[in-house]
This record gives structure tokens, sequence and C-alpha cells, in this order.
């Protein structure tokens, strides 16, 4: 027992006292909230299906964060923009077809259009980025790439504000998408359904993609030893790119869910959902693929239900503007129990 | 001509003048081994050779084409496979993978089967573990593994570097038969090694290295004769 008390330092110690009275803060807040009883089972439902939706768009996005981290080792802190330039410019697209009537009646057919244009611009976006602005620099030291990359994303910011102004432009309400599917207590609308659907379709499509395709085995060769995969005969630039690639698809087709969701786009639209996806990614477990999809889904359901389950039964006022408070405490905590994240790189594998 | 013909490079890290004028061919079916201290410039050879260093002089020719400052991945295209130092298993993919990986640049599938059969015939020990992670995998085995995947490259030269490093004696013997068996049908070897007794008895040729210069040159038989060799890289008196 001495050394286990000589091993202990004062931080150590300090964290760890924090981090319990944050838990018992939720603890003694949820039961307090539900012990009031103020909010029915269907509420709950409702706040869980919103908050999977909004982690399924995290999800998505925070995939392009882990994917260039894992390749590169770098955050790619442009990549909130690469997620705004999709749904920016397809909104055009789509405004003209929803005025025009076309959207409500070829539903299907407007969504696909909306999505490919969105997709393409982004991948497009993160293309360039790669090429123009990391490429130069990847043997240059690790702050370099990182001061570009915010650089980066200012100039993709005000290059678009300049490109379609700087006003909030809002998408076409969908009117079929606000129907809702009825089953006992729960709600769902058909846009959460869309927004689900859609990108538990492209994770698990990824996922396959990862694990079993020549490239995607490629990629993983990349990510853990990018000289021996140079070895193998693998294009190390070419992987690189499909990384990217891969990214700016998933945060197009995020981006045009999140317009459908909240409805409103401009040229800093990326800032919050990319701090949150750059969360989701770390508490997954920055590099690990799973993980950022998790990180996602958890993020969004602790943002969605949290601030009503753990503040209401304390009497805090207004708790739902508290919840990037949570999000981030979310993100401390787990940053001091778990420093490598919730699937975070497994140690054993990463030194053979 | 020779195989893989390597004229007068000079390698740089930085400043550092790492390969001061390395020469040597590697002819068609033989097995030529660069023998050196820790740190004369053995593993810089081979990198330059496979093109992760270029160098600042010099060329390098696989069948009388200059391959010297083509990106890594064309030269493994070309021919040129390897099983680097350390060995340099991919942790996280399944030995399969590895293999598969090993074969990356062609497209022949029929021919990559065979090869892959060919690769589970020499180590029945991969075959026995294929779905499982190289991570997991003994030294031995992650060296067989390391050769087996420079093997479905189907190089033209096979550069091996440093394959006994590490390995328990029985193992070593094992390696070194497994490298006679593969020049025997036909494959043509390089071999870098720090074990100049086994490496010398296997090969035809032999280039001695020391700090960044090619010292002698020799058959193998008249290496392993040769005092200075035998002091220096023999441990013996």
């Amino acid at each position: 027992m001495r050394r286990f008390s000589e091993r202990l330092n004062l931080t150590d110690v300090i964290m760890f006292i924090i981090g319990a009275l944050i838990l018992l803060l939720v603890v003694v807040g949820s039961a307090a909230t539900l012990y009031a009883g103020k909010y029915t089972t269907r509420q709950w439902l409702d706040l869980v299906v919103f908050g999977v939706a909004l982690g399924s768009i995290y999800a998505l996005i925070a995939l392009g964060y882990t994917l260039v981290y894992g390749i590169l080792r770098m955050i790619n802190f442009a990549h909130s923009e690469v997620f705004m330039a999709g749904p920016f410019t397809a909104y055009f697209l789509a405004d003209a077809m929803g005025k025009s009537g076309f959207l409500d009646q070829n539903l299907f057919v407007g969504l696909l259009i909306i999505f490919a244009v969105s997709m393409t611009v982004s991948t497009i976006v993160a293309i360039l980025l790669e090429r123009i602005a990391y490429r130069p620099l990847r043997f240059a030291p690790r702050l370099v790439p990182l001061i570009t990359a915010i650089g980066a994303s200012f100039f993709l910011q005000y290059f678009f504000r300049g490109l379609y102004g700087p006003n909030i432009k809002v998408y076409p309400e969908i009117a079929f998408l606000k129907n809702v599917i009825r089953i006992g207590d729960l709600n769902i609308q058909y846009l959460q359904v869309l927004v689900i659907a859609a990108a538990a379709l492209m994770m698990i499509g990824l996922q396959i993609f990862i694990q079993r395709s020549r490239t995607g085995k490629a990629m993983r060769a990349v990510a853990e030893d990018k000289q021996t995969a140079a070895l193998m005969g693998i294009d190390i630039d070419q992987i690189i790119v499909i990384t990217f690639v891969i990214g700016g698809a998933l945060a197009g087709a995020a981006g045009v869910l999140y317009a459908l969701m909240f409805k409103q786009v401009n040229f800093i639209m990326g800032f919050i959902p990319g701090i949150k996806a750059f969360t989701a990614a770390v508490l997954g477990g920055i590099g690990n693929v799973p993980g950022a999809m998790v990180g996602g889904m958890f993020l969004g359901i602790i943002e969605s239900i949290g601030p009503t389950l753990f503040l209401d039964g304390l009497n805090v006022p207004a708790p739902q503007q508290l919840k990037d408070a949570i999000a981030f405490t979310l993100l401390v905590l787990v940053l001091i129990f778990r420093p490598s994240g919730i699937l975070g790189e497994k140690l054993a594998q990463k030194k053979a | 001509m020779a195989m893989l013909e390597v004229n007068d490079i000079h390698s740089y890290y930085g400043n550092i003048h790492a390969l001061k004028g390395i020469s040597l061919t590697v002819d068609k079916g033989e097995i030529v081994t660069l023998i050196g201290a820790n740190g004369a410039g053995k593993t810089t050879t081979l990198k330059t050779i496979s093109g992760l260093l270029h160098p600042r002089h010099g060329a390098i020719m696989l069948e009388g084409e200059r391959i010297d400052g083509l990106p890594p991945h064309q030269i493994v295209m070309r021919g040129i496979g390897q099983a680097p130092e350390g060995r340099k298993i991919f942790g996280a993919l399944t030995v399969l993978e590895n293999l598969e990986m090993g074969a990356y640049a062609r497209n022949d599938t029929a021919a990559i089967a065979r090869d892959l059969d060919f690769v589970f015939a020499l180590f029945p020990r991969l075959q026995e573990r294929r779905s499982q992670l190289g991570g997991t995998l003994s030294g031995g085995e992650q060296q067989m593994l390391a050769m087996g995947r420079a093997l479905m490259a189907h190089p033209r030269v096979l550069m091996l570097d440093e394959p006994s490093m590490g390995l328990a004696p029985v193992l070593v013997e094992a390696i070194f038969e497994t490298i006679r068996k593969l020049n025997k049908e036909g494959t043509t070897i390089l071999l870098i090694e720090q074990n100049a007794a086994k490496a010398l008895q296997v090969a035809s040729r032999g280039y001695v290295i020391e700090t960044g210069q090619i010292v002698l040159q020799d058959s193998a038989e008249n290496l392993r004769k040769s005092e200075k060799v035998r002091k220096a890289y023999l441990g013996e008196a």
C-alpha cells in the first residue's frame, strides 16, 4: 500500500476528485429529475431519437477527422469547412427544386441530386485542401500543418462568404419528411429515419470497405507504417488522397442531413458541428474508425438528453442552453479517466 | 547484363554523408551478401535501392533500366521486393492480409494465388496462423511472414535485411535453409547480414562495407579465408 500512495501525485488526486464530483452531480441530478417525474416516457424517447439523429451526423463528420488523423497523424481543422462547402453549394439547387415543386413531387430523385452535388463539392474541397495546403508540408514539423489547417479553415469560410454572400440561407421544408411514425410511445419523424438510416448505411459501407477491400487494407497498412507500406508497392500519396475523398464525401452527406434537420446554412455553419465532431472523434479514440461512430452517437445522445436529465431536477434554469457545456465536460471526463478515448488505439498492436 | 547494378551511389541523411560511393552488382540467380558492422551503411544501401532514400549521385539499374529517383512503390512494381530490417509486420493486419499487401502492386489474380500457395508451402506455420493478427506472432514467425510478404511481390530481386536478427539459433538455421531453397528455385537474392559466417556460407559473392564504402569484394569462399574478414566479422583471432 505504501508504494501505491507514493505513486499518487497531487494532480491525479485533484483530477480524480473533480471527476468524482461531476459524476456525483450527474447521479444526483438524474435521480432528482426522474423522481420529480415532470417528463413522460414519450418526451424522453423524443429526446433519445433526436440525439441518435444528431449523433449520426456527428459520427459522419468525426470519421473525416479520425481517418485523416489515422493516416497523417494530423488534425485537419479545416474539415468543418469541407462539411460546410457541400450543403452551402447544394442549397441553391435545393432552393430552386423546392420552389418549383420538383422536390415534393420527386422527393427521392431530388434528394439524390442534392446529396450528389453536396458530396461532390465537399470532396473537391477536401482534395484541393490536401493537394495545396497539406502535401507540401508532409515532412514539416507537426505544428506547421496544424497552423496551415486553421489558416485554410478561415480561408475557406471567407471564400464561400465571398462566393455566396454572408446571409443565412434556408433549406426548403419538405412536407413528406415531417410525417411521423408512431410505435407506442415512440415517435419518429421520417426525416429522422432518413438521417439515421443514411448515416448507418454509409458507416456500414465504410466499415466493410476498410476491412475487406484491397484499398481499405492498404489504408490500414499505411496508417500503421508508411515506409513499410511503400515497400509493399502501395502508392502512399494515392492512399492519402483516397482518405481525404472518403472524409470529404461523408462530410458532404452529413452536411445535407444537417441542413435538412436544422434548415439553415451559411459560411460559418461548419464551426460548431466541426468542433463537436472533433470532440466525438477524441471521445471514441482518435484514429479509430468504430470509435468515431461510437463517440458521435454518444455525444449526440448525451447532448440531447443530458441537459434535461442531469440539470432539470437540480432546478437549473434553461438547461438546454448548457448542452455545449455538458458536451465538453464529458470530453474532459473521458480524457481524465480514459485518455485514449472509449475505443482508444490498442497499444499492443501498435508496437508490433 | 547484371540483374541489379548499383553504380557509385552517394546517399545523405540531411547533411550526413552516409553512403560514399557504393557500387555492387547482383547477377541473375545469385545470392550476394553485403556484410558490415552496425552503422556501416548496409540498411542505407537497401533504402536507397528501394527508393526510400534518393541518391544524390550515382545510378541504380534493374536489368539495364534506371530505377533511382523513382518512388518506392514503382520500384516494387518493377520487381524489387524487400523484407525490411526489424521485419516491420503490420501488427493490426492478419497474416493473410499482410501477405495480400505483399502482392498489392500486382493484379494477376491466378499467379498471386499460386504464390500464396508457394509461401504457405514454404512456411506451413503461416498457413496455420493465417487469420491471426500479425502483432501476435513470435519473432521467428514474424520473420517468416516478412519473407513471405516480400515473396508475394514475386520479385526479380529479393532483398533481405538482417533476416536472422534476434532469432534463436535453431530458427536462424531454418531461415538460412529457406534462403538457400528459394535461391535454388531461381530467386535472385541480395542478403544483408551481421551474421557474416552464415551469410558467407549461403552466398556466392560478398561485399564488405565500412563507413559507407565498399572495402572488400570477392567470392564468398575467398572472403571466408580473408584475414580481414576473419578478424573483423567472423570473430576469429
